[in-house]
């Protein structure tokens, strides 16, 4: 039997990091992530684990000392939210260029300014071509689940590249829920033994690494890391069906609920799709075909499974807790992207919504399923931009 | 040699595993001006052996006995920092093809 407890997302991925039992643990602790560290800095002082922690003076440094420890051979881990993140940004594509695959719990939050602390996936949003994998969580339970699977992932020797499990701050990570943990000999088992790639501590084999590789031969460096994104989706699935024999909760590329025959859609990430989904049921009892597609595995897009799931929906918008200034929410553009492909195409609108930790209610969702029931029936959207739940 | 395509890098993101392959890189090549070695102006101070950023001085039995030009690029401060004897230096530099 597993055990049932009532914890906070931090909690639970702090225990998840515990049971890994990484060789390296680099952080400069963030709100809203900082429980992350504090429990975990915590479980080094009482010998519960193995990891040598590295306090550092920022998080640049915080990730570069990832990027040696991940150099010297070490299975690495890290947490940030938000300027700590953006504050990694140079050193992202240095973890990923070099095929070092860290583990990274983010804890989404708004980026400055204004200054603000609360959850939005602004910070990820904006680490979205930095080469990193990314999952995307909607409660506690799946935080854990996608820091266990994370390594699984990350450390395939087809893929070999850096991961962020991503859940919403305060929203996930301050709230406590009922959830289950594996047995730390479960885990223990699941992730297995880390091989490093090229470790610079095999003295034996003296190697160079981060040389200088110029234009004759820059393409095929990155020709060879877009190789390796391009099997994470097959290496996630078939992570996913292991753990899933495991822990009995099944994982996919995303989450499709009651989307097999529905007219309106909601695509939505992150903790505001629990939200939604009652949102959906309560329509679906009143006869309305509608339905929620969920994404969870953000970098690799899985475009075409995404394009497949959403055939023959008639009206679709595509919720974004981030916003391209400028542009079309991150993740619209995606789903865009997705359907560009498909013959018959549904009518398609972006909302933005809860920037900053701004509450998305029941109430919210609804009213854009109205709107969306008035687009299946007439083919016509009145705007197809716009942020919600903002005062005039 | 052919260049590799992308499936022959090595995996493991741009790591080399020959190690101290520097030397197969002909950094000679870059060269426009040639340093040349005066014997008779030479007192042994291994200045320029000191100085030479490309470790390209070749000495025999802890005395400057010439230069590597695989791997000199021709910048010059080994001229500059000899201070060879009575005024004569005792490495000149020559432009390439001259
Ligand atoms: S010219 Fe420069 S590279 Fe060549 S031997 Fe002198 S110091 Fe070394
Ligand atoms: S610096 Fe000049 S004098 Fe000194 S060893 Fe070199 S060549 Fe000879």
């Amino acid at each position: 039997m597993a055990k049932a407890v009532a914890v906070t997302g931090n909690q639970a991925v702090a225990e998840a990091l515990r049971q890994i039992d990484p060789d390296v643990c680099a952080a400069y602790p963030i709100t809203p992530s900082t429980e992350i560290m504090q429990r975990f800095a915590a479980f080094v002082a009482d010998g519960d684990v193995n990891t040598i922690l590295v306090t550092v003076e920022s998080e640049h440094s915080a990730m570069s000392a990832c990027i040696g420890a991940a150099a010297a051979g070490g299975r690495v881990v890290t947490a940030t939210s938000s300027q700590g993140l953006a504050l990694m940004w140079e050193m992202l594509y240095i973890a990923s260029g070099m095929r070092f695959p860290i583990l990274m719990a983010l804890v989404n939050r708004a980026l400055s300014a204004p200054i603000n602390i609360h959850g939005d996936h602004s910070d990820g949003m904006g680490a979205r071509d930095a080469g990193w994998i990314q999952l995307y969580s909607e409660n506690a339970q799946e935080a854990y689940d996608n820091t266990i699977q994370a390594l699984r992932i990350a450390e395939h020797m087809d893929i070999r590249l850096p991961i962020m499990t991503c859940m919403d701050g305060f929203i996930i990570s301050h709230s406590i829920e009922r959830m289950e943990y594996l047995k730390d000999e479960e885990v223990k088992d699941f992730i297995g033994e880390y091989k490093a790639l090229n470790p610079l501590l095999d003295i034996d084999n003296p190697k160079t690494i981060g040389a200088l590789v110029l234009p004759d031969y820059f393409m095929e460096h990155k020709k060879a890391q877009a190789d390796a994104m391009g099997k994470v989706k097959a290496v996630v699935l078939d992570v996913a069906e292991r753990f899933g024999k495991l822990s009995g909760r099944s994982y996919g590329l995303f989450e499709d609920y009651r989307l097999g025959d529905a007219d309106i859609t909601l695509v939505i990430m992150g903790s505001a799709a629990g939200t939604a989904k009652d949102v959906i049921d309560d329509l679906r009892n009143r006869g309305i075909k509608a339905g929620l597609l969920k994404p969870r595995l953000f970098r690799p897009f899985p475009y075409e499974e995404i394009a497949d799931a959403l055939k023959g929906v008639k009206a679709i918008c595509v919720m974004d807790r981030a916003d391209s200034s400028g542009g079309y929410g991150p993740l619209f553009m995606e789903i865009s992207s997705a359907l560009i492909h498909i013959k018959e195409r549904p009518v398609m609108i972006n909302k933005v919504y809860g920037l900053g930790g701004r509450d998305f209610l029941p109430e919210h969702a609804e009213t854009v399923l109205n709107e969306l029931a008035e687009i299946a029936n007439t083919g016509k959207a009145k705007t197809f931009k716009e942020y919600i739940t903002v005062r005039e | 040699m052919k260049p590799k395509g992308w499936k022959d890098l090595t995996p493991g993101g741009g790591v080399i595993l020959e190690a101290g392959n520097a030397d197969e890189y002909n950094t000679g090549s870059w060269r426009a001006f040639r340093p040349e070695w005066k014997e008779e102006n030479c007192i042994q101070c291994l200045f320029c052996w000191v100085f030479c950023p490309d470790s390209a001085v070749i000495t025999k039995d802890g005395k400057m006995t010439g230069f590597d030009y695989k791997h000199c690029k021709g910048c010059g401060v080994c001229a500059y920092e000899c201070p060879g004897k009575k005024g004569q230096k005792a490495i000149v530099m020559v432009e390439e093809g001259k």
